[in-house]
């Protein structure tokens, strides 16, 4: 490809964006020992995306992740985190009480492990959503980021 | 007792060195105009403050300021950045003055503070005798997740972090609503250049290939 004179840059971010994606899934599953949780982890898939989109231009990033893909995996995180809690009422117990998803005794942890898990799910589409949207938003209101803009 | 002592006056000199870097750092934020210089400048902020967190120990803290402010609101400052014009206008002496005044008065009552907290990690502080050393010993019974931090976000504060998610999803709702989705360039460049592989004529890339 003639002039492109940003290919050590192109190569390099096709190399770091999966490390960065896999990263982020490392710190999401690994929220309940270590440090970082799905909000950490959110970011740093909303930082993947924003280096492809950055590096590759805006478009093929629109055209990979779809800006109506982003705002509704946001509406769904919040929906997935508010119904884990209609799922505690109907098992009757408190909202949000992860006791009460498998109807367990105190001392018994698969409630506790499986509601933080789904919740954390659910806060990881919110912000991942969110943060992509609102980047979007923001560097979609000019066409195309021309090299000299910098 | 000496690597006590010695690894005391390391650590010692290195929060001195990352808080003299962010001293550093900051005057030259308030002293540039170009806005580009500035952005790249606050990330290094947000990067040395994170390594300085994770000297305290607070390692949340720290991950949190390198992923948001590192790198997300770097990355967002950049996108906006393109909606305005590229360097600050020159501001006259003294113009400075009041604001200036009000750091100053705000720094000196923040430092006259410090002399009450506790030292760092000190047992008996507040935040290390009350509730949260309850969490400390009914968690592992309570929720069998290893960190803490972890299953007090979760679990016993589920609502608080409800809450968090929902602050998020209106921000970005938000900045959507009053923005725009930013589907208008993917429109307008596919209405110029229909092919998928090629780029707009807007941006070519060989221009300034210095």
């Amino acid at each position: 490809m003639k002039g492109d004179h940003h290919m050590i840059l192109r190569v390099i971010a096709k190399c770091l964006i999966p490390l960065i994606l896999i990263y982020a899934f490392y710190v999401q599953f690994h929220g309940e020992v270590g440090a970082g949780g799905a909000f950490q982890a959110g970011v740093v898939v909303a930082v993947a995306l924003i280096l492809h989109s950055l590096v590759f231009g805006l478009t093929a990033t629109m055209r990979a992740v779809p800006p109506w893909f982003t705002r509704g995996l946001a509406a769904v995180g919040v929906l997935v985190y508010a119904g884990v809690g209609v799922w505690a009422m109907l098992n009757g117990g408190a909202y949000l009480e992860f006791q009460a998803l498998f109807r367990e005794p105190p001392g018994g942890h698969a409630g506790q492990h499986a509601g933080i898990i789904i919740i954390e799910l659910g806060v990881l589409f919110a912000v991942s959503g969110s943060m992509s949207t609102i980047f979007f938003a923001l560097a979609g209101r000019v066409a195309e980021i021309r090299d000299e803009d910098w | 007792m000496t690597d006590a002592v010695l690894g005391g006056t390391g650590t010692a000199l290195i929060n001195i060195l990352l808080l003299a870097i962010l001293f550093v750092v900051a005057i030259a934020i308030a002293r540039l105009r170009s806005l580009f210089a500035i952005v790249i400048l606050s990330g290094v902020y947000s990067l040395v403050s994170a390594a300085w967190y994770i000297l305290v120990d607070a390692v949340d803290v720290g991950f949190t300021e390198a992923a948001v402010g590192a790198g997300m609101s770097t990355a967002v400052l950049l996108g906006a950045m393109l909606l305005t014009a590229r360097t600050a206008k020159p501001e006259k002496p003294f113009s400075r003055l009041g604001p200036f005044i009000v750091c100053l008065a705000v720094g000196v009552m923040l430092i006259y503070a410090t002399i009450d907290l506790p030292a760092l990690g000190d047992p008996s502080s507040p935040a290390n005798s009350g509730v949260g050393l309850t969490y400390l010993q009914v968690n592992w019974y309570d929720t069998g997740v290893p960190n803490v931090v972890t299953s007090v976000l979760a679990s016993y504060r589920s609502f608080d972090t409800l809450g968090e998610v929902a602050v998020v999803f209106a921000a970005g709702l938000a900045v959507a609503l009053l923005l725009g989705f930013g589907e208008r360039s993917l429109a307008e460049t596919l209405r110029r250049n229909p092919k998928p592989e090629t780029r707009p004529p807007s941006a070519p890339r060989d221009r300034d290939a210095t």
